[in-house]
This record gives C-alpha cells, sequence and structure tokens, in this order.
C-alpha cells in the first residue's frame, strides 16, 4: 500500500501517515507478541485448578506449591478472592538451571496464575521465551520446550482437547 | 483513495479467506476470549458484544484494532495473524449481535481544534483522561468494585487513531453508545459543528505520540547483588530490610521446596517472600494479571562460599503487560527492590 500510494504521488500526508503506521506495526509486533499467555474456561474455580494441575503433571512437571495471592481481597471491596499461583518445575531442570543459570532462579520454579471471573476461571502465565538469552542454544532448547508444553495445556485447558 | 487501491485492498482482505478460511470461533477463543468474554461481555477486556458498539464501528476499525492493539493500554497488537484469520476474527464478533455494520468514508471531518480542545476539557476529560490517556484500570471488572461500569479507551492511543477514521469518532460522539456511560453529544446539547470540533481536537493527538517509560529490552533480566556475609545473615537481612519497608515476610524456604522430598532439597538455596497487601491490591486493580508475579521475593543463593541475591526486575516485567498504567507502579516497585537489596547487604 505504501509503494502504491507514493508512485501514484500521492500527497506527502498520506505517505506520512502509512509511514507511521508502518512504524506501529513494526513496534507493537516487536514488543508484544504473544508475551502473555491466557486461557479462559467456563469450569469453576475448583474444577479448573484441578485440571490445571493434572494436565501440568501430565507433561512430567511437580506441582510444588500453590500460593494464595488473595488474602484481604474481599475486604478491599472484591467480590471475589479465588487468586492462586501455581508454581512447577521439572525438579533436576530446576536444579541444573540454578547452576548455569543462577539468574534464572528469581524466576524458578515456574508459575501460572489463576483467578475467578464471574462463573468462569482466567488463566495467565508470561511466555517463557521472555527468560531467553541471546546466543544461548541450550537454555534456549529448554524454553521452546516449556512454551510448547504451556501451550498444550492451556489449549486443553480452553476446551479445545 | 482511487478505486484502484481499493480494489487491491479488497482482494487482499478477501483472497486468502476464499482459500481456506479457519474458525473464527477457535481463534477467538484462542486470542480473544480471555480477555473480552466467550460471548464478548468483557473482562480484562472491553465488551465486544454490545449492540451499540457494534452498530457505529465499521469492518475496518475491528480489522486494524486487532492489527495494531492498543500500545500501552492492554490489548495486544496481533499484528502476526494473517489477514484472512483477523477476517474470520471480525466475522465471528460480528455473530455477537444482529445489527448491520456501518459503512464509513475515509473523507476527513472539518473542525476548529482549539475550540474541540476547549469543549473536549468541558466534556470528555472527566471520563477520557486530559490527554485522552483512557480510564484507569482495565476492561469490565475482575469482580471488584469501579467507578465506571465499562473502562473509556484511550482515544490519544496510537492504534486507536490508526484504526478509527474521522467519521468513526464523529459517529460516536453523535449518537454515543447506548448502554455504556458514552452518551450521545448531540443529545447532550452539542451541535454538529462542535462535535466536529471536538474530532478535529480528537484528531490532533496524534501529533503527540508519547514513548513508552522503559525500554523492555534494554532492562537486564534480573537484579542481581553480591552479599558480604553469609547465608544465614543474608537472609536475616532481607527479612528485616523487608520488614523496614512495610513488607510482611509470609515465608522463607528453599528454592527446591516441593520439588524434592524433604530434605533432600539444597538448604543452600532460599527463597524469602513477602507482601504488602495495600500494594498487592493496588496492583491487582491496575491490571489483574501481575498476580503473576507477587508476592515479592528475594532469592538468596550460596555457591562455592559466595553468597548473592536475585529478584526479578519489575521494570522489565512491566513491558510484558502492554499496560502504561503498570509502568509507573512498576518503576516504584524497582526502587523497593533496589533498596531491599542494598540494605541487605551493606
Ligand atoms: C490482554 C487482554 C486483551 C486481549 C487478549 C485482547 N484484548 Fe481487545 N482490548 C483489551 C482492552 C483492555 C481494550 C480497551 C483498550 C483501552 O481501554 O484503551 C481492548 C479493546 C479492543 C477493541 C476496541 C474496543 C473499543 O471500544 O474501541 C477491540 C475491537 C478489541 N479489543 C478486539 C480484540 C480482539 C478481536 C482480540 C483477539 C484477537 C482482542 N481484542 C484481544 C484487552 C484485550
Ligand atoms: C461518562 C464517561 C464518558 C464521557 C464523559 C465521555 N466518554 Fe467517550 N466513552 C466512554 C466509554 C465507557 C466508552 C466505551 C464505550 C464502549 O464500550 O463501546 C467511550 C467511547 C468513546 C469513543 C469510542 C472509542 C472506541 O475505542 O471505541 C470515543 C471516540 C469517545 N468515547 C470520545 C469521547 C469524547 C470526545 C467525549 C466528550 C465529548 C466523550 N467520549 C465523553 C466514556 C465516556
Amino acid at each position: 500500500m505504501n509503494l502504491i500510494q507514493k508512485r501514484r504521488g500521492y500527497s506527502l500526508a498520506m505517505a506520512l501517515s502509512s509511514l507511521i503506521t508502518a512504524g506501529l506495526l513494526l513496534i507493537s509486533h516487536a514488543a508484544q507478541a504473544d508475551n502473555m499467555m491466557m486461557a479462559r474456561t467456563t469450569q469453576t474455580f475448583p474444577e479448573a485448578m484441578s485440571e490445571l494441575q493434572a494436565l501440568i503433571q501430565a507433561k512430567g512437571y511437580v506441582v510444588s506449591r500453590v500460593q494464595r495471592v488473595d488474602i484481604g481481597l474481599t475486604q478491599s471491596g472484591y467480590k471475589t478472592d479465588k487468586y492462586r499461583v501455581v508454581f512447577y518445575g521439572k525438579p533436576d531442570e530446576i536444579r541444573h538451571l540454578s547452576q548455569t543459570h543462577p539468574e534464572l532462579t528469581a524466576y524458578l520454579p515456574m508459575k501460572i496464575s489463576i483467578f475467578a471471573e464471574d462463573q468462569d476461571t482466567i488463566l495467565v502465565t508470561a511466555n517463557p521465551q521472555h527468560l531467553n538469552m541471546a546466543g544461548d542454544a541450550e537454555l534456549a532448547k529448554i524454553i521452546n520446550r516449556w512454551e510448547k508444553d504451556l501451550v498444550d495445556i492451556f489449549r486443553q485447558m480452553r476446551g479445545n482437547k | 483513495m482511487s478505486l484502484r487501491v481499493r480494489v487491491i485492498i479488497l482482494l487482499w482482505l478477501t483472497l486468502p479467506l476464499a482459500v481456506f478460511a479457519q474458525g473464527g470461533e477457535q481463534l477467538y477463543s484462542q486470542y480473544c476470549a480471555a480477555c473480552h468474554g466467550s460471548e464478548g461481555n468483557g473482562g480484562v477486556g472491553v465488551p465486544l458484544a454490545l449492540p451499540a458498539f457494534q452498530k457505529t464501528v465499521d469492518d475496518e476499525f475491528l480489522i486494524k484494532t486487532i492489527r495494531y492493539g492498543r500500545p500501552g493500554r492492554v490489548m495486544p497488537s496481533f499484528s502476526y495473524l494473517k489477514p484472512d484469520q483477523i477476517k474470520a476474527i471480525v466475522t465471528f464478533i460480528r455473530g455477537f449481535v444482529p445489527v448491520k455494520a456501518p459503512v464509513y468514508d475515509s473523507k476527513p471531518v472539518m473542525g476548529n481544534a482549539p475550540h474541540g480542545k476547549k469543549l473536549y476539557g468541558e466534556h470528555c476529560a472527566a471520563c477520557h483522561g486530559h490527554q485522552g490517556d483512557g480510564g484507569h484500570g482495565t476492561g469490565v471488572t475482575f469482580s471488584r468494585p469501579r467507578d465506571l461500569p465499562i473502562i473509556a479507551p484511550s482515544i490519544s492511543n496510537p492504534g486507536f487513531l490508526a484504526s478509527a477514521s474521522d467519521q468513526l469518532i464523529k459517529a460516536a460522539l453523535m449518537e454515543g453508545r447506548e448502554g455504556t456511560p458514552m452518551m450521545s453529544y448531540l443529545k447532550q446539547g452539542l451541535s454538529e459543528q462542535d462535535v466536529n470540533d471536538v474530532v478535529a481536537y480528537v484528531r490532533s493527538f496524534e501529533k503527540q505520540a508519547k514513548k513508552p517509560e522503559y525500554d523492555l529490552h534494554k532492562e537486564p533480566l534480573t537484579l542481581v547483588y553480591d552479599s558480604p556475609h553469609d547465608l544465614a545473615k543474608t537472609v536475616a537481612n532481607v527479612q528485616r530490610a523487608a520488614v523496614g519497608k512495610n513488607f510482611r515476610v509470609i515465608r522463607v524456604q528453599t528454592l527446591e521446596d516441593g520439588l524434592f522430598k524433604k530434605g533432600d532439597d539444597n538448604q543452600k538455596q532460599v527463597i524469602v517472600y513477602f507482601c504488602n497487601f495495600q500494594l498487592l491490591n493496588q496492583a491487582l486493580t491496575v491490571d489483574p494479571r501481575v498476580g503473576l508475579f507477587l508476592p515479592c521475593r528475594v532469592t538468596i543463593i550460596e555457591n562455592q562460599g559466595k553468597v548473592k541475591l536475585y529478584a526479578i526486575n519489575p521494570k522489565r516485567l512491566s513491558g510484558l503487560f502492554n499496560n502504561n498504567e503498570l509502568d509507573k507502579l512498576c518503576g516504584g516497585m524497582f526502587d523497593t527492590y533496589t533498596e531491599i537489596l542494598e540494605e541487605s547487604t551493606l
């Protein structure tokens, strides 16, 4: 579109505005492509919670802890206090990474947050790609597998088996 | 736009659709439903199923909004989706309500922007913000109380301005959006010329593009500090420093706790969790997704006699959420983390 407009001698303003648009696309693509992974399920909170844990375990991870992040929420006027963070990981993998990449420990074990919204339940996690480090092929391999597993888990949680 | 260009665009939009149409419902479920609701009733995102919304936006607006997103306003860009996938999503969204989509021409609306600015301050700024930055928080509910039933979108956002034609903005002002806080300003007593002036002013936001506060890619992933003390003293220091910053220490555990059998977990890797409930609730109101990085924590590791502290970098993480409001909060959290880490390693 850019080229066509220019060739046809469209006004400078038009060319400029499509340039801005192209820039916007570039920025937004680089900065936001699937940074967060989210899923909505019509399951109730307890149902979703147990399915999530089962799916995590089916991929060979261990659920190490479920943390409440909702203490005091209802006192602050929230209608629901169902907000948890599920910690999970592969024990040997985490032990290994804590030696090779200690700076990743701040983000380990991995987490998925799960909260109720009306009748539905929402899942959120950060795409593990944000932990990638340039030129680190070994790490990239691990992270790519984490991402693939998460895509699967979230797809199944959405009800697309 | 010449007929030729329009035909090319039209072909470009419809051709792939004819070749293979991917299920709009499935795409919507994968990319949109978490925020906008399975039936378009909203959530972290705004409602899409309102007849008054669908009656005043054309397909081009929907297509472009999906492509560009709303930088800094939570709504992500889906520029990586193919045109036919976006088209399929739009078709699916249109199925929510049986109203006819309008078609707007690209004729600019001529108006007196300075006069529009005055009217904007009187009639619009209370909801949309003085710079058009939009309301606080996200979408409709996180099952929480809020000042407006639907958040007022940012109308100075580059993603909005690149998606909305002048005619669309004018229609929003003339007709309002029944069932939302957005009223018809014709009924509110503005003349059509007044409305044109406001549209000219809204368009002028384009010239004031703002930069995001942080560059996600320039921030280090982790905050790392060396401790001059041994492991036990450092752990105690972190707890004291956190309490000194009005946090409550809620848990001290090993990194491997719950992953290995008790006793098999590495005792030289310790996590201190701490929380300030007021801050937590404030953060969740700004963006319900940030619970993912809460409660706060510092990881303390002894390796070959050296003790180091590790914490997430809130500034870096803020970039993941595409939420300007969160950037400010994360800037504050960055300072707090830095102070706690410095104090613990004095
Ligand atoms: C992470 C949450 C999130 C996701 C995912 C998301 N949106 Fe949004 N969307 C929002 C928010 C929040 C807004 C309001 C922006 C504002 O307040 O300025 C919005 C705005 C919109 C608008 C403009 C509404 C209006 O009144 O102008 C459309 C259209 C839209 N989204 C469609 C979609 C579609 C289609 C998808 C999937 C391809 C999607 N969104 C994915 C959060 C999201
Ligand atoms: C009482 C609060 C309120 C006031 C006052 C208000 N708006 Fe709105 N406005 C909203 C809400 C809420 C929406 C979203 C409606 C929806 O969900 O479709 C909206 C939508 C819009 C839209 C469409 C944006 C989009 O992304 O779909 C435009 C444009 C707009 N308003 C401009 C204005 C202007 C200009 C004024 C002043 C003349 C104004 N508004 C006054 C609350 C308000």
